[in-house]
């Protein structure tokens, strides 16, 4: 399963939501969509419509920039970062 | 009845909240709530005990955060809060948000009108206040200034549920009487300092407020403060006597429909209090004359600015005043305006004053 480590900002609002988890998922849009079912709402807080990733949310995989479509595997590691923004 | 003061804070940095008795004179602080997310109004569901605060992080989005038990414990749903996929409108945040016959009303950038009948869980778009004059240069983001709020501001209309104002951010506000079917320009007789492209729209309303007999209202504009007779169908000028024709906030006395308060700003780049005297002006006479209220406030080398939703006046039988500042101050009045104790002074940016009188 691909290890996600999620931003500081997100378990804070969803019980029991780590920092790092592991995701049954083929791609990055899949991990999102799998996190969402169990914390319902954490999909809109990644994502626009468009669907699009949030504009200052990076995602790595593997340490690459990464998209929704981008593929992952049981290896995987998946950073979502919250990007620099302000003071 | 014992009855507790309750002021919602909405700032930079998450909501705060400030307690008291009714004396009002010494107020408790508790916060940051809504993990500290940019919040920019609050709205209070007296019915259900619930208090609401729009917000949009930039990271994760906009949303409503809500809490149940005055700020104790808080949750945040954005369930529906978006447009269609077509990318002709993108929401960027929720800014205005009013409480009012049973349900909520959330005002978006870009512009839009959302609805919720079940407590903040869910919401509904309304109305995107299609073919108004106007709606593509508002919609246009060339034509949006930083920081732009879309529709900051919804006042609902007491006694009808369908009928209430939008304030369209730098193109004037709107009144709709079929729940967001149909809009009707309410600017008539409001001046506006730049060419614009029809007669009925393209003015800049800061904060819209309507006194206890529901005709009357006034409003604090880019260019001078308005009072209307008639349920903001015509306004009339009201500057004259005061320092600037610019500012954010105002306030509606709750039992004199003759007395309005107001915040005058520098109107160039500082859009603080001119002078670095801090003030609050107010007119007993529907505006044919000003009196300044500093009492208690700093009148020299206070640079304070007031955002248009940074003022807020409860209903007590001596109404207490309160406004907060774009540098973190927390000002009280408990006597009209007349004399004032700042009861917080380190909080993040404010944009957001409310007060809530709970029992």
């Amino acid at each position: 399963m691909a290890d996600i480590h999620l931003p500081v900002t997100l378990p804070s609002l969803y019980a029991d939501l780590p920092r790092r988890l592991d995701v049954d998922a083929s791609t990055v849009d899949e991990a999102i969509t799998r996190l969402d079912q169990q914390w319902p709402g954490l999909r809109d807080r990644l994502c626009e419509p468009g669907p699009a990733l949030r504009r200052h949310i990076n995602v790595y995989v593997d340490r690459e920039r990464a998209g929704l479509d981008t593929a992952i595997d049981a290896r995987s590691r998946v950073d979502v970062i919250a990007a620099i923004s302000g003071g | 009845m014992s009855t507790k003061m309750v002021l919602l804070v909405g700032t930079r940095k998450g909501c705060f909240i400030l307690e008291s008795d009714q004396d009002r004179s010494d107020w408790k602080i508790r916060g940051p709530y809504c993990d500290g997310w940019p919040i920019y109004n609050t709205t209070y569901d007296e019915a259900g005990g619930t208090i609401y605060a729009s917000a949009a992080s930039e990271w994760h989005g906009a949303g409503v955060w809500r809490s149940a038990d005055l700020g104790e414990t808080w949750d945040l749903s954005s369930e529906g809060l978006s447009y269609s996929d077509d990318g002709e409108l993108k929401l960027s945040k929720v800014a205005g948000l009013t409480a009012a016959h049973g349900r909520l009303l959330a005002g978006a950038e870009a512009a839009g009108v959302f609805e919720s009948t079940d407590g903040g869980a869910n919401w509904t778009l309304l109305s995107t206040l299609d073919g108004l004059n106007g709606r593509d240069d508002w919609n246009n983001p060339a034509n949006q200034p930083p920081g732009h709020l879309g529709i900051p501001a919804i006042v609902p209309h007491p006694d009808d549920r369908d009928r209430y104002f939008a304030i369209v951010q730098g193109f004037g506000a709107f009144e709709t009487t079929d729940n967001g079917g149909s809009w009707m320009p309410r600017n008539s007789g409001l001046r506006a300092d730049w060419p614009r492209e029809y007669d009925d729209v393209g003015f800049c309303v800061h904060k819209l407020v309507m006194s206890p007999d529901r005709s009357r209202m006034y409003q604090q504009n880019h260019c001078g403060m308005h009072r209307s007779d008639d349920g903001g169908q015509s306004w009339t000028e009201i500057t004259d006597g005061l320092p600037s024709d610019f500012g954010f906030a105002a306030a509606a006395h709750p039992h004199d429909r003759d007395s309005f308060y107001v915040i005058p700003l520098d109107p160039a780049h500082s859009r603080c209090m001119p002078d670095g005297h801090a003030s609050v002006w107010r007119t007993s006479d529907a505006g044919s004359t000003w009196r300044r209220l500093d009492k208690g406030l700093p009148t020299q080398n206070a640079h304070l600015g007031v955002l248009r939703e940074g003022m807020d006046i409860d209903a007590l039988d001596t109404p207490g005043l309160y406004f907060g500042t774009s540098t973190g101050q927390v000002f009280v009045s408990a006597d009209e305006g007349e004399s004032w104790d700042e009861v917080a002074s380190y909080l993040p940016g404010i944009a957001s004053v409310q007060v809530l009188q709970v029992a």
